[in-house]
């Protein structure tokens, strides 16, 4: 695994209890994102606590490593916000916050909350057979897309992945030269033509500024 | 095949038959080929090799993705394996006339452009003994209603990878029903993202978990509503 990644099943450091305080349950795969927002803003009543970005590749079991979460962290903040979107849970992982009176991102996953619903919409109606991919995935491409389908192993499988798509969309939060770059070798390697959409951190920072503080110092 | 391979050829047709399962669960395209051969060659209808060797090894792989032995490539893999042999037995099955069980009409709902799940649901049901009509991937309402009108099917088949299309699957339902067409055809639904709750929020007849579920509750379905059709 890469060192720029987060930890990913130990809480981060500064997640002891406060009653006063808010946690905030994310995916690994904002962590840098959150940083961020959090650093940019001084959040500081906010506390983090993340889980494996791997479970990007298995929403099924998202509710559940949620849950536990939520179970652990019960009366011990003011508020518990999770950091995700629906995910591909197909709303069970509302049914879980519902269960414990939490809230979560808004939107269907990250594309959505960081382009905003409404760019989402257009991007997706525009073109259905479009894949995304934001920061953290185009540095984990290889790890989370093509190891995860097999496609390092059988890379003649790729057509049947992807043969119904036409593009590669990178809605970027902090785009560098070689993020760009790399985005680009993401799309050659699936046979799609690459467009970069920046779209910085999108509902993710005015959604922890409202939970954390007061005014928002920057918005990406 | 490397020289110390597996001679299918020496095998009995209980022990080719096993292997022909293990080779559709290591995705060996070209081993179930020459099994299912090999089965014709000995005699074996068309028939028996889809059920025996094929639909029952495709099964086999069913469980264990359910199970999380298996992963999305291991099943795509056999699937393609499976594929593979089902167009040695596709023009043997037409030649023969079997009865089919009855007819499906499946696509991906509208801005959906995945395609693993309904592809492997096709092949699972034509393997169960159903006519398949695939109306492919980014299905709008109307593309539906055209399908059901001219096949005249006794299911539509309806897909979704995201949690953005499978609402879509509702509006396709109440148009069904709003054109007084709901009751004529069983609704099967399913996808990653779905579960047995959306299915009946939607209207659906069921929701199918898998491919071999798919093929269970089809047969089950269309069963059910001929016996109940005979006796009233």
């Amino acid at each position: 695994m890469s060192s720029q990644q987060p930890a990913e099943t130990e809480p981060a450091p500064g997640t002891e209890p406060d009653a006063r305080g808010v946690l905030v349950i994310a995916c690994g795969a904002l962590a840098r994102e959150l940083k961020a927002v959090v650093d940019a803003n001084q959040l500081t009543g906010l506390r983090m606590q993340y889980l494996p970005a791997g479970l990007h590749n298995t929403p099924k079991q998202i509710p559940a490593a949620v849950e536990e979460r939520l179970v652990a962290a019960a009366g011990r903040y003011a508020e518990v916000f999770v950091a995700y979107g629906d995910c591909g849970t197909g709303g069970a992982l509302d049914t879980v916050l519902e269960r414990h009176g939490a809230r979560r991102l808004p939107g269907s996953h990250c594309y959505e909350f960081f382009a905003g619903a409404e760019m989402f919409a257009r991007l997706h109606d525009a073109e259905p057979g479009t894949f995304y991919l934001t920061d953290f995935l185009v540095r984990q491409f290889d790890r989370l897309v093509w190891r995860a389908l097999g496609l390092d192993r059988w890379p003649h499988l790729r057509d049947d992945y992807f043969g119904n798509y036409t593009r590669l969309v990178y809605l970027s939060q902090f785009p560098t030269p070689r993020l760009l770059d790399d985005a680009q070798r993401a799309a050659d390697r699936l046979g799609l033509r690459l467009e970069h959409v920046p779209v910085g951190t999108g509902a993710v920072a005015p959604t922890l500024v409202s939970l954390g503080m007061p005014a928002p110092a920057v918005s990406r | 095949m490397t020289d110390d391979a597996l001679d299918l050829a020496t095998l009995a047709d209980d022990e080719l038959v096993e292997q022909m399962h293990d080779d559709l669960y290591d995705g060996m395209a070209d081993e179930v080929v020459a099994g299912t051969e090999i089965l014709l060659a000995r005699g074996w209808s068309a028939q028996r090799v889809l059920n025996d060797a094929l639909v029952e090894g495709m099964r086999i792989v069913g469980v264990d993705f359910r199970d999380g032995i298996l992963f999305v490539p291991e099943v795509l893999l056999a699937a393609n394996a499976m594929k593979a042999g089902m167009t040695v037995l596709r023009p043997l099955l037409a030649e023969t006339g079997v009865q089919r069980i009855g007819k499906v009409v499946i696509g991906t709902v509208k801005g959906d452009i995945h395609d693993i799940g309904k592809n492997l649901v096709a092949m699972m049901l034509e393997g169960a003994g159903f006519e398949v009509v695939d109306i492919g991937i980014n299905n709008d309402a109307q593309a539906y209603l055209d399908a059901l009108e001219r096949h005249q099917p006794d299911i539509l088949g309806m897909s979704a990878l995201l949690t953005t299309t499978m609402p879509y699957m509702k509006v396709v339902i109440d148009e069904l029903e709003r054109r007084g067409l709901r009751d004529r055809y069983i609704v099967l639904v399913g996808g990653a993202p779905l579960n047995e709750e959306f299915g009946r929020a939607v209207g659906a007849d069921a929701y199918c978990r898998d491919a071999a579920v798919t093929a269970e509750t089809a047969q089950t379905l269309v069963r059910a509503r001929r016996e109940l059709a005979a006796a009233s």
